[in-house]
């Protein structure tokens, strides 16, 4: 039960603490639940970003599912959930209930302006710390700069990228193996 | 019966947006079409408002658009219709592998995954940071050199980067902190302006 709460409020604050979609989250989830929690490692975070990016839903759910259930069970996954989409309903419907022009405001857009530089920064800075647990040699290097290149000069789907990424693992270890028998 | 109707749709979108929030955009534009529930400028505003509030967006379009339809109780019910088919899905997933994941050809997709992952993230990064600090938009229309880089984002970026990895004062701070920093600078100096 505690545990289960655990997951709900960390959720919630990740949650309140993301701006700007799944990407934006993982500097948060990277400090609360990597660093703070040791709900998951480094490598296991970067395996759900890959999952999470092939498969249906959004990726910030998908994550978020993905740690509750491997701390909790299914129960964990429910939970965790249920806690990161809590804060943005709230939001939202006050949003929708009392400001019309609340996009129009100038105050909040200067604050958004200079909130987005800065997750900017903080997903770079998570991009390096990912790097370290997730390219160990050679081949990894090659998949990395193909895959960045692409799919910023391309309209691929991340699918698209995520299979040919796990081929290129395969055949890489079957090699090796082969090489080494 | 207007709840029933918010929950199928959304666990439609559900099932089918894949790789992120803005995947939900088109199905949001067919929903508008065939329902009502909101007008393509009511998609707009929502759009800036999803991404200027906390929250990942397509939770916060999902909850947005679930209001229009339904009030709170429809905001409740979309978001939860979004959310069903990514629980169910991500936990037979995390099931298979934590039964198989010491197989080693599970390992090996996994070899391969991980760098595929972390270049689609700087991917996904890289595009935005080039949108709000190179404005190619502005450069074409104004001509002067000085419009093609927003030069107080880089300052604030360059500083954000440096505070954040090399002074051992404020490294660790919680990002979050950094993040309000960023408000405050962006209110003081302009940053939409």
């Amino acid at each position: 039960m505690k545990v289960l709460l655990d997951l709900f409020v960390t959720f919630a604050r990740i949650g309140v603490l993301t701006f700007g979609g799944g990407y934006a989250m993982l500097p948060i989830i990277q400090r609360e639940v990597v660093e703070t929690k040791k709900w998951a490692t480094s490598e296991e975070l970067v395996d759900y970003y890959a999952i999470g990016q092939t498969t249906p839903g959004v990726i910030a759910i998908n994550t978020a599912t993905f740690i509750g259930q491997k701390t909790m069970g299914i129960l964990g996954g429910v939970v965790a959930t249920l806690g990161v989409v809590f804060p943005p309903l709230i939001i939202i419907s006050v949003i929708a209930m009392f400001l019309n022009n609340f996009a129009d405001s100038m105050l909040l857009q200067n604050a958004f302006a200079g909130v987005r530089v800065s997750v900017y920064v903080l997903i770079l800075n998570a991009v390096l710390k990912l790097w370290k647990s997730s390219i160990i040699d050679k081949v990894g290097i090659i998949i990395f700069v193909a895959i960045f290149t692409l799919s910023i000069f391309t309209n691929l789907s991340p699918v698209v990228f995520v299979v040919l990424a796990a081929i290129v693992g395969l055949l890489t270890k079957m090699k090796k193996g082969a090489t080494e028998q | 019966m207007i709840y029933l109707q918010l929950y199928y749709e959304f666990f439609k979108i559900g099932l089918f947006s894949i790789g992120g929030g803005l995947a939900t955009l088109p199905f949001l534009y067919d929903i508008s079409d065939r329902m009502g529930w909101f007008s393509y400028e009511q998609l707009a505003d929502m759009i800036a408002i999803s991404e200027s509030t906390p929250g990942a967006i397509g939770i916060n379009m999902a909850t947005y658009a679930g209001y229009m339809g339904g009030g709170f109780l429809g905001a409740i019910v979309s978001t939860i219709g979004l959310v069903t088919p990514s629980i169910i899905i991500i936990i037979m997933i995390a099931q298979f592998l934590n039964r198989f994941k010491d197989n080693h050809h599970v390992q090996a997709v996994f070899y391969g995954l991980r760098p595929a992952s972390t270049a689609l993230i700087a991917a996904a990064g890289f595009t935005v940071i080039t949108i709000d600090l190179i404005r190619v938009e502005l450069f074409r229309d104004t001509g002067a050199i000085t419009d093609l880089v927003n030069v107080r984002a880089l300052i604030l970026a360059v500083l954000l980067f440096y505070l954040s990895n090399y002074q051992r004062t404020t490294k660790k701070l919680h990002p979050v902190v950094f993040i309000a920093f960023s408000a405050l600078i962006g209110i003081i100096f302009n940053f939409a302006g």
